[in-house]
């Protein structure tokens, strides 16, 4: 039965490589989270002491702070734009039969296809052409085009699972189209809006590449501010940095699919 | 009846999607309080009229009007309509309360007003203490009384009910056909109905229309469209029937006598149809319940007699349905059992009484 023996170690040796892959993809990230309590300037291990030097740094310098401002209000500014957008298209490409909707759909969703640096590249061109000035407002479009993909996705897949009966109902009973979209759709597909304001603000306030492309002079998001400093030095203060922007990104989404969940269950 | 007030009229009412025509040139009237049903297989395009009466598709010709009053460019929400769906539609994330309210909230009603009105609704469909819970804590049957209550509580000019009773029990199915149609008698609401459920049709409705590719075949009583099928797809549809395809060999007023190849001699009573001349081929409907089985034949009837063998037993327990060998033919029969059934093969007489034979013109 040699087969069989093949078989299990075949097998356990996929667990082996998927456990490297997982270390080799989480590893550094544990490394900045953990040196970013490290009581030394020069990070290196074993660590001598633990510290919580580097976060109070990190509140001290008015560049990251201003940084960090920037992204909360680029990602939530975003967040609320392709929010409010993407329930708007959804409801568009889920309820309504037009021409070109196939076309309107691929094209909707092409921006999370192409290479971002070719998005960005493209925009900046585009603008340049229309002559506008680098602004804030450009920099809050580019992001509001590329996460608006990802709210359109999840809140449509919520809108094809609401019967279409609910919104007839309501509207036998005498509620108009506002009204019934207030009352009904809009409440049945909130799990899928909530989730869709989550991801449009964590892609937001993740994202490098195109914000590197858009900002204009003088104006710094967290990760580019990161990539900045990181030109001078390696300063532990980006470990501390670092590990805010895990906090952030990581625990953002986790609690707002929790709630989702629960929002989700509560509907059922 | 008929100088009662026409609540819902369709005057050459026409449904096309792209090449397919859903609905034909349809008339319909349906007087003030009355329970019409337009029953058929699915696809026969009774659901595309109810919707078009309730303005969740538009007409592609003709005209529907409401009290008098044309809708086709009336908007659903000021139509004034109670809709009960099939799969009961209530809105999961309101209470019952807020459920049965949500029409009287756009109707401008005051806030005692409502909890009254809602209050007395819950009491009609008996479920006056489920105001507090949500939709996903009710058993199916329960729901459907909500969604019932939901759209009566606003006293809509017709209600309208799409296969209401199709997604409950069977035994739940036939409890609320008795308390649907009381409720409905009880308000006088007028109410369309639509099914593909002839029993439910038969026990509910004041008028039934039978439709069939987009056509209407048949309306009448329900007792009308049972014993006097005018189509063979109406034959076909309700009930269970014999058809047998004759020429008239003998006419004496309204009695005829009729030739069946295979079969024998049928006599038949045209009463109330046109009388068919001496010779014409015709096709005959016989009930299955109509025809009667014994085992020895009795005389005193003027009833057609004919000597047949028991083929199959289907024994259902107060009836049984057989299907017997007359000459060529296969007839199918149910019959209440009388003590016990008749066994396989046994020799059986067959009566057919001249008033249970449907006259149809050959297709």
């Amino acid at each position: 039965m040699s087969g069989g023996q093949n078989i299990v170690t075949s097998w356990s040796l996929i667990r082996a490589f998927t456990i490297l892959i997982y270390l080799f993809m989480f590893l550094p990230v544990a490394v900045v989270v953990l040196l970013a309590f490290n009581a030394n300037q020069f990070g290196s291990f074993p660590m001598e002491g633990l510290s919580l030097r580097w976060f109070v740094e990190l509140w001290n310098n008015d560049a990251i702070v201003r940084a960090f401002k920037t992204s909360v209000l680029l990602g939530s500014l975003t967040a609320a734009v392709s929010t409010t957008l993407g329930v708007l298209t959804s409801l568009a490409l889920v309820r309504y039969d037009f021409r070109g909707k196939g076309l309107i759909t691929t094209l909707m969703i092409a921006p999370i296809l192409v290479p971002e640096v070719v998005l960005a590249v493209a925009l900046l061109l585009f603008l340049r052409w229309l002559e506008m000035p680098k602004s804030f407002p450009l920099l809050l479009l580019g992001h509001v085009i590329f996460t608006l993909p990802f709210v359109v996705l999840i809140v449509q897949a919520r809108l094809v699972a609401v019967r279409r009966d609910y919104e007839e109902a309501a509207l036998s009973l005498g509620a108009n189209a506002f009204h019934t979209f207030r009352e009904v759709t809009l409440p049945l597909i909130m799990p899928a809006v909530f989730a869709g304001v989550i991801f449009a603000f964590t892609i937001s306030f993740d994202d490098v590449t195109g914000t590197l492309f858009w900002k204009p002079g003088g104006v710094e998001t967290v990760p580019t501010q990161i990539f900045a400093m990181l030109r001078n030095s390696i300063s532990p203060e980006i470990n501390a940095l670092g590990a805010v922007m895990v906090v952030v990104t990581v625990a953002v989404p986790l609690l707002g699919v929790s709630i989702a969940r629960r929002m989700a269950a509560a509907l059922r | 009846m008929s100088d009662r007030e026409q609540v819902v009229e369709l005057s050459g009412v026409v449904k096309r999607y792209g090449n397919f025509t859903a609905v034909e040139p349809m008339n319909l009237a349906v007087e003030a309080g009355a329970f019409v049903t337009l029953l058929g297989p699915s696809g026969c395009g009774k659901t595309t009229t109810l919707r078009m009466v309730a303005g969740l598709a538009a007409p592609s010709a003709g005209d529907i009007l409401i009290k008098g009053a044309r809708v086709n460019d009336v908007p659903i929400h000021k139509r004034n309509l109670g809709i009960v769906f099939q799969n009961y539609a209530l809105f999961p994330h309101k209470t019952v309360f807020d459920n049965v309210a949500f029409g009287l909230k756009y109707r401008k009603a005051a806030k005692a007003q409502i909890a009254e009105r809602v209050s007395r609704a819950l009491d009609l469909v008996q479920l006056p203490q489920m105001a507090d819970r949500f939709p996903n804590q009710l058993s199916g049957g329960q729901q459907q009384r909500i969604a019932l209550a939901r759209a009566i509580v606003v006293e809509p000019d017709v209600l309208l009910l799409d296969e209401p009773l199709s997604a409950l029990d069977a035994n739940l199915r036939e409890g609320m056909r008795v308390e649907l149609k009381k409720i409905q008698h009880q308000l006088g609401i007028t109410t369309i109905f639509v099914t593909h459920d002839q029993s439910e049709a038969l026990a509910m409705s004041d008028k039934i229309i039978v439709m069939n590719q987009g056509r209407i075949e048949q309306e009448g009583s329900p007792e009308d469209v049972y014993t006097r099928p005018r189509s063979e797809f109406v034959a076909r549809f309700l009930g269970n029937s014999n058809l047998l395809d004759g020429q008239v060999t003998a006419r004496d007023g309204n009695a005829l006598r009729i030739a069946v190849e295979g079969l024998g001699e049928i006599q038949a009573d045209s009463e109330g149809t046109e009388a068919p001349q001496n010779g014409a081929r015709l096709r005959l409907v016989v009930r299955a319940e109509k025809i009667r089985l014994s085992s020895t034949p009795q005389d005193k009837t003027d009833a057609t007699r004919l000597t047949g063998r028991i083929e199959t037993v289907d024994y259902q327990g107060q009836s049984a349905r057989y299907f017997v060998t007359v000459g060529t033919h296969s007839l199918q029969v149910i019959n209440p059992i009388d003590r016990r059934p008749f066994g396989q093969g046994a020799e059986v007489s067959v009566e057919i009484r001249p008033r249970d034979v449907v006259l149809l013109k050959p297709e």
